[in-house]
């Protein structure tokens, strides 16, 4: 406790940056800017609820709840084999999977849209062996693997670090209670595991439901998430009070499924991650 | 006696990269028996349990149980069960639910688990704590719970992998006797391990004493504490003056220049021999009285006894006595030739 002044600077820090730019969106959106002067208003919240943008919002839950999904689904298995004994090539593993974090995320994006493009690198190979070429590119579906592509390393490191920490006595003793394979994961391995997969799910949704970058380059559509939707408020229609509006709502929602999270981990696990 | 044997283990040898831990180990172990694997930590006495666990495969060799080999039978399908170093107990359950676990995946009715658990409760004196989460469990009770939990799924052999180690002292001492008093009462073969010696000694109808991967003796307590077959397993079981001498004739051993009675034969005439001597097998005698003479270097009292020693011709002895000489005080040493034991030189793998 001596040490508090320690903490100054990142206090400081977080008032500048964090602390008064938030409490700028919440106040740009409960006001608006007439010639009177500025006015207390509900109105920017009210336009949220058009069915128009319920659409966009659902939509952008959607694709991150799937992208998350895909992520688990991809990332559990590999976590397992990178925390185990037996895979002796783990370190080029852990190598491959953090290597893409080391290059630009933009760069690494625009790349898959050479990749999807309909003449790009994999519809040259699929045309010359003779298969239909694939209409990937400004699908959901194309940003989607451009959000698992993205954010699985978020997924796996630390599912991994969780695993890595378990106790190997712990298994073997559901092994020497009968328990098989099966068994053991179910009712040992992936219990205590849960703590890394809901830090997992977290870090992957939240980036996943926010992104514009990856549904602009990959989806192509203006308005296809939530996230391009605050971007235009702010870079082309010059509506701050709207946009503003729409990120309070997004953070209440990232809040209200954190929050959930969280109880589902204390109630499981006795509560150890935040 | 052999139609009695529930486990065997016929020339089994490991290794991890080129160290040998296991070198053709041959071990028969009886129905009821309580066998200790006792020895210095990387013995292999926990490769040898790891083995019969069936969490470590032996490089060659068999592993029979009840005469059927087991060599390729996965650890789940074993009915031996594990009693922890560290008890692993599985941390998101409680105390019910650890001892439950096995039963559970044999997929028993959940009443009669109710009964069983509780009985088990009930024997490792932990009644009313199945609610209870592990955590909050002391060390002492933590091990209950770890043995109760082996126990419960009524195995035919329950291995041990020092399982008091974290234990202090009393506790340790009181945990012996009741897990000597669980074995007999319900008839389980225990296969212990421990580098404790006097736990050993404590608890076990026989002993298996092994160094470097190697069994140095097998024996009962009684056995190997009286009659160790080498230097290694006297120096290890209890504590032992090792002198190097030479064997004249049967029953007739010469060493610090003098010729001793003894009770050995067998061994080649004027044969380099290790000696062996109990510290509690020498009497302190006045000076000049005795076969030895010598001088007292040091003094501790160790409780029951004082453990002095003994400069005597070069060579400094341990005692220990009940009566205590005076530092720098001169003494004399006196041995009964049954306190002599004589061993091949080299026999220490």
């Amino acid at each position: 406790m001596k040490q508090r002044w320690m903490a100054y600077p990142y206090i400081v820090w977080m008032i500048l940056f964090i602390v008064v730019p938030l409490a700028l969106v919440v106040f740009y959106s409960v006001t608006v800017q007439s010639g009177a002067g500025i006015r207390f208003t509900m109105e920017n919240f009210r336009r949220c609820l058009d069915p128009i943008y319920i659409k966009v919002l659902i939509r952008s839950v959607v694709l991150a709840l799937i992208s998350t999904g895909v992520c688990l689904l991809l990332g559990y298995p590999v976590a397992w084999i990178l925390s185990g004994k037996e895979y002796s090539k783990k370190k080029i593993l852990y190598l491959l999977i953090v290597l893409p974090m080391w290059m630009n995320f933009l760069l690494r994006t625009y790349s898959w849209m050479t990749l999807l493009e309909r003449n790009g690198v994999i519809n040259f190979l699929l045309t010359r062996l003779h298969l239909p070429p694939l209409h990937i590119l400004y699908t959901d579906g194309a940003v989607v693997l451009g959000m698992v592509y993205n954010f699985l390393p978020f997924m796996i490191l630390p599912i991994y670090s969780v695993l890595s920490k378990l106790d190997g006595s712990m298994i073997e003793a559901a092994q020497d209670l009968g328990g098989d394979a099966f068994t053991v994961f179910r009712r040992i391995i992936l219990p205590l595991s849960l703590p890394g997969v809901v830090s997992g799910i977290t870090m992957v949704f939240m980036p996943a439901v926010t992104t514009f970058v990856i549904s602009r380059l990959l989806g192509g559509g203006q308005f296809m998430l939530i996230g391009n939707l605050i971007e235009q408020q702010f870079l082309s229609s010059g509506d701050w009070g709207f946009g503003s509006a729409l990120s309070v709502i997004m953070m209440l929602l990232i809040l209200l499924s954190m929050g959930i999270m969280q109880r589902h981990e204390q109630e499981s696990e006795g509560g150890v991650l935040w | 006696m052999t139609n009695d044997v529930i486990l065997q283990l016929v020339d089994i040898s490991k290794s991890f990269g080129d160290t040998p831990a296991l070198v053709d180990m041959n071990l028969s172990i009886r129905r009821n028996e309580f066998v200790t694997l006792l020895g210095p930590s990387g013995c292999g006495k926990t490769t040898t349990l790891r083995i019969i666990g069936g969490f470590e495969d032996a490089d060659s060799g068999d592993l029979l149980f009840e005469g059927a080999n087991i060599n390729d039978l996965p650890a789940y399908k074993r009915k031996v069960n594990t009693v922890f170093q560290k008890y692993a107990l599985f941390p998101h359950m409680n105390v019910f639910e650890n001892i439950a676990f096995g039963l559970r995946i044999q997929k028993m009715d959940k009443k009669q688990i109710g009964k069983k658990v509780e009985r088990m409760l009930r024997l490792v004196n932990l009644e009313g704590y199945g609610r209870r989460s592990v955590d909050s469990l002391s060390g002492g009770q933590q091990q209950r719970v770890a043995i109760a939990r082996a126990l419960v799924n009524e195995p035919q052999v329950l291995l041990l992998d020092e399982p008091l180690g974290a234990l202090d002292l009393k506790l340790r001492k009181e945990m012996q006797l009741e897990l000597k008093d669980m074995q007999q009462s319900l008839g389980i073969t225990f296969v212990y391990v421990t580098h404790d010696q006097e736990e050993a000694l404590t608890m076990s109808d026989t002993i298996v004493v092994m160094n470097n991967g190697v069994i140095q003796q097998i024996g009962t307590p009684e056995d190997v504490y009286n009659e160790p077959k080498n230097a290694f397993v006297a120096d290890f079981i209890g504590e032992s003056n090792i002198l190097d001498g030479v064997m004249n004739e049967d029953f007739l051993v010469t060493f610090m220049g003098r010729k001793f009675k003894c009770v050995d034969q067998g061994f080649a005439r004027d044969e380099n021999v290790e000696v062996v001597i109990r510290p509690e097998d020498i009497r302190v005698v006045p000076a000049n009285c005795g076969m030895l003479g010598g001088k007292v270097l040091s003094v501790t009292f160790k409780g029951v006894h004082y453990e002095m020693m003994i400069e005597s011709k070069g060579i400094t002895w341990m005692v220990h006595s009940t009566l205590m000489a005076g530092v720098g005080k001169e003494v004399g040493l006196d041995i009964h030739p049954n306190d002599i034991h004589i061993m091949k030189r080299g026999r220490t793998a």
